[in-house]
């Protein structure tokens, strides 16, 4: 169910096809199930049983970065705030 | 070499915040309940240490969602039968059906006596092999969730376009949801929340979750499988249960959408149909909860061209796997853990899948820091 | 005789018992051993001959497909055994080989076997003096199989056993792992991948060697990782000096292309046959000496310290990871399988 990984488009073939790469390993994935998506070289797609799931949004992973860096930021503020005393 | 989107969800450092906004925000007299529905995530749970850097205050129930733990008994057997009985068929399935124990031995078993038992990584290797082998028959054992029907969808398109007529699926696909509510309506069940598999739900999206959300009044979290994914989700799902919410989230966003792969749905329906009750290990019947190939594709289906006897096993009576799979027992619990049933002499499927749950349990029974 | 008794009950033999893990060790353990004269189940027996001690050692070799990136079965044959005898702590000096023919066999292939199995020789500074072979119904054999039997020269500096192994002691890896598993599962032909990858197949005794020379007094027990992989290897150290093994995750080399191949897979590298390293159990005291020598010889240089004995009841191994989850790392009980969930 489960076991997908990111990889790498590094050249479209004929047939539905795609030659991806993971850390230098490159498979043929079938992209039939991702077809309808603008699909191009340096795309990185989620790969299973030798088919390309989806796109992977390098926007989202970002952000969601991001918003795990801010943890601890609204706190560390508020704890500031409170720290001068203002009441 | 860093893999890109992996290594950067595994940053200590943000490891390390994440686990502490989840100290921060829980309470000493919080005990919450939180299924992860998915193998896979039981498994990386473990395999990254997570259960133990977390608070005591979450436990975790394990899920159902490990497509070879909660195959009935026999159907392996069934599917084996048909190619130790005939010596043009091959029997061809993923690396993860080839322990499961079935009454006269399992696809390796067989294999080293005689059987075409072959290990697959795609669905499209399956095809292949049947052209390879125009005198043989292939049946492809096909297992997984919505995760991997699509695929296995379009490698029946593709027998059917290049008219290829000795390439056979026996289908064994199910579906999450209606699991997850068949768990939900057990009596004396207590979940307060979901980890929603990360990778099914790239294809069906959010929505067929609302249901748990709406009226099991259950927040559900759609997760990624690194640690960073797994813990952001575990802080999303208490700051709902703090707040009194119940909503499906997505977590997983870099690969989930909330209308999941239309396109990967659409082909799915085209060669898959509901079968009315499909039975299923420790749960029994659920309805609508298994997929089948459309009558307009029976060339292709396994059970339609071939004489399948329907074989029934009778479970060893102290075996506990179906209440494991509910999520009623841990499978420490269970009476034959470790001692009977151990990974070299599995009783159920769950002590040979790598993500079953008593598997898990039994290879990191002892990773404690407490030695 | 060996001390614990394991009883080995199963009607039949299966691959699982030749894979290395804990089918292959109760195989071993329960059926075979009983009736040898070993109290240590070790790469490498120990023969006295009036005054010197001399490694003796028997290995087999059935791989398939014949040849792969990096080498061949003869390859494998003669550097698998030179290694068994330097895990032994013996210098190798002699090889007999015998080969087990399949009729039909092509002639250009077994010539290229005796062909590489002499220039493996050489390069190990190792003899092969001698050798049997037979030649089989079709079918009755995989193409070719090869065995062989070394002897060694024990360095009288050293003193390996498990009994030894005590809280503190550093484990040192001579290099990345992996390397050699996943290049024998591309080239089956069977995955419809490809990569720069090749086997590690090579002589360790001199790295071993070096290693004796600057750490012998704390060198306590060797062993190459090789069927059943690192996890193997350390749990049965972990259970023959009954201590518990921690490593630290980070330490572990993997290369990138092994490490994407097992991702795609789903195995674990620790799961996987090497052919060319080899661990080392170093008291904390010679620890830095001992990995220093073995970085300076060429082709040592990614060798590493990648954890430490620990004392307990519980004779297990476990990684952490950088952000300090701990996880078990257990035998399996047959050969590694891809899995898809």
């Amino acid at each position: 169910m489960c076991l997908a990984i990111p990889g790498k488009i590094i050249e479209l073939l004929d047939d539905n096809l795609a030659m991806i790469d993971v850390s230098g390993v490159r498979r043929k994935v079938n992209i039939s199930l991702i077809k309808h998506e603008n699909v191009n070289v340096n795309d990185w797609v989620l790969i299973h049983v030798g088919f390309a799931m989806n796109k992977i949004s390098e926007e989202q992973a970002k952000e969601q970065l991001q918003l795990l860096a801010e943890i601890g930021e609204e706190q560390e503020a508020l704890a500031e705030v409170k720290g001068y005393q203002f009441e | 070499m860093k893999m890109r989107f992996v290594d950067e969800f595994r940053n200590p450092e943000l490891i390390r915040k994440t686990l502490d906004e989840i100290e921060r925000i829980i309470e000493p007299n919080d005990h919450f309940r939180i299924m992860e529905a998915c193998g896979g995530h039981t498994y990386s749970i473990f395999h990254f240490g997570l259960q133990e850097l977390l608070p005591k205050n979450i436990e975790f129930i394990h899920g159902p969602g490990c497509p070879v733990c909660v195959l009935p008994p026999g159907r392996v057997d069934e599917g084996l039968e048909i190619a130790s009985k005939n010596s043009d068929v091959i029997f061809t399935a993923f690396g993860d059906v080839m322990r499961v124990p079935g009454k006269k031995g399992s696809p390796l078993n067989y294999k080293a006596m005689g059987t075409d038992v072959r290990m697959i990584y795609s669905p499209l290797d399956a095809l292949n092999i049947a052209m390879k082998n125009p005198d043989k028959k292939v049946i492809l054992f096909a297992i997984g969730f919505e995760t991997t029907a699509p695929s296995t969808a379009i490698t029946v398109l593709k027998a059917k376009e290049m008219d290829i007529d000795n390439f056979f699926v026996y289908s064994n696909h199910v579906k999450i949801v209606p699991v997850l509510k068949s768990i939900l309506d057990q009596p004396n069940m207590r979940i307060d929340g979901f980890i929603g598999p990360g990778h099914a739900s790239v294809i069906i999206g959010a929505h067929p979750y609302e249901i748990i959300a709406k009226e099991y009044k259950k927040p559900v979290v759609i997760s990624g499988f690194e640690p960073l994914d797994l813990l952001q989700s575990i802080l999303m799902l208490i700051k709902q249960l703090k707040n009194g919410e119940s909503k499906v989230e997505i977590q997983y966003k870099r690969v989930v959408m909330e209308e999941g792969n239309v396109s990967a749905l659409e082909i799915m329906n085209q060669v898959f149909e509901d079968r009315p009750a499909f039975e299923w290990r420790g749960l029994g019947a659920i309805q609508n909860s298994a997929l089948k190939l459309r009558p307009e594709f029976a060339k292709w289906d396994a059970e339609v061209q071939f004489n399948v006897e329907k074989i029934t096993i009778e479970e060893n009576k102290d075996a506990q796997c179906g209440e494991v799979l509910k999520g009623m027992l841990k499978p420490n619990q269970c009476k034959l853990f470790g001692k009977v049933c151990t990974p070299d002499n599995p009783v159920g499927a769950l002590m040979v899948s790598s993500e079953g749950a008593c598997a898990t349990y039994y290879n990191h029974l002892y990773s404690t820091m407490s030695l | 005789m060996l001390k614990e008794k394991i009883a080995f009950r199963e009607p039949t033999i299966q691959l699982a018992h030749g894979a290395g893990g804990k089918a292959s060790r109760r195989l071993i353990e329960g059926l075979l051993a009983p009736y040898l004269n070993v109290s240590e189940l070790n790469d490498a027996a120990y023969v006295q001959i009036d005054q010197a001690q001399i490694a003796f050692t028997a290995d087999s070799f059935v791989v398939n497909p014949l040849r792969f990136p990096g080498g061949s079965i003869g390859e494998l044959a003669i550097n698998g055994t030179v290694n068994d005898l330097a895990m032994g702590g013996a210098k190798p000096l002699a090889i007999v080989a015998t080969f087990i023919i399949e009729a039909g066999l092509e002639t250009e292939i077994l010539e290229a076997e005796i062909k590489a199995m002499h220039e493996a020789a050489e390069k190990a500074n190792v003899a092969i003096v001698g050798g049997d072979t037979k030649v089989v119904e079709h079918q009755k054999a995989d193409k070719l199989f090869i065995t062989t039997a070394g002897i060694g020269l024990v360095d009288s500096r050293v003193n390996l056993s498990a009994g030894r192994v005590k809280q503190g002691d550093k484990i040192i890896l001579s290099g990345p792992i992996g390397d050699h598993g996943i290049t024998i599962l591309f080239a089956r032909g069977e995955l419809d991948l490809e990569a720069d990858i090749k086997s590690d197949t090579r002589a360790v005794w001199p790295f071993v060697s070096k290693l004796i020379d600057a750490a012998a007094p704390g060198l306590k027990w060797m062993r190459d990782p090789t069927r059943g992989g690192m996890a193997t290897a350390l749990n049965e150290l972990a259970r023959d000096a009954k201590v518990a093994i921690m490593l630290e995750e980070e330490a572990i080399q993997v290369n990138p292309e092994v490490r994407g191949a097992c991702e795609i897979l789903g195995l674990d590298p620790m799961h996987i046959a090497n052919e060319g390293q080899f661990i080392a159990v170093v008291s904390e005291e010679y620890a830095d000496a001992a990995l220093k020598a073995i970085q300076q010889v060429p082709g040592g240089e990614q060798a590493a310290i990648i954890g430490e004995v620990l004392e307990s009841d519980r004779h297990i191994v476990l990684s952490r990871s950088s952000y300090g989850g701990t996880r078990a790392i257990d035998m399996l009980v047959g050969d590694p399988l891809p899995r898809i969930c």
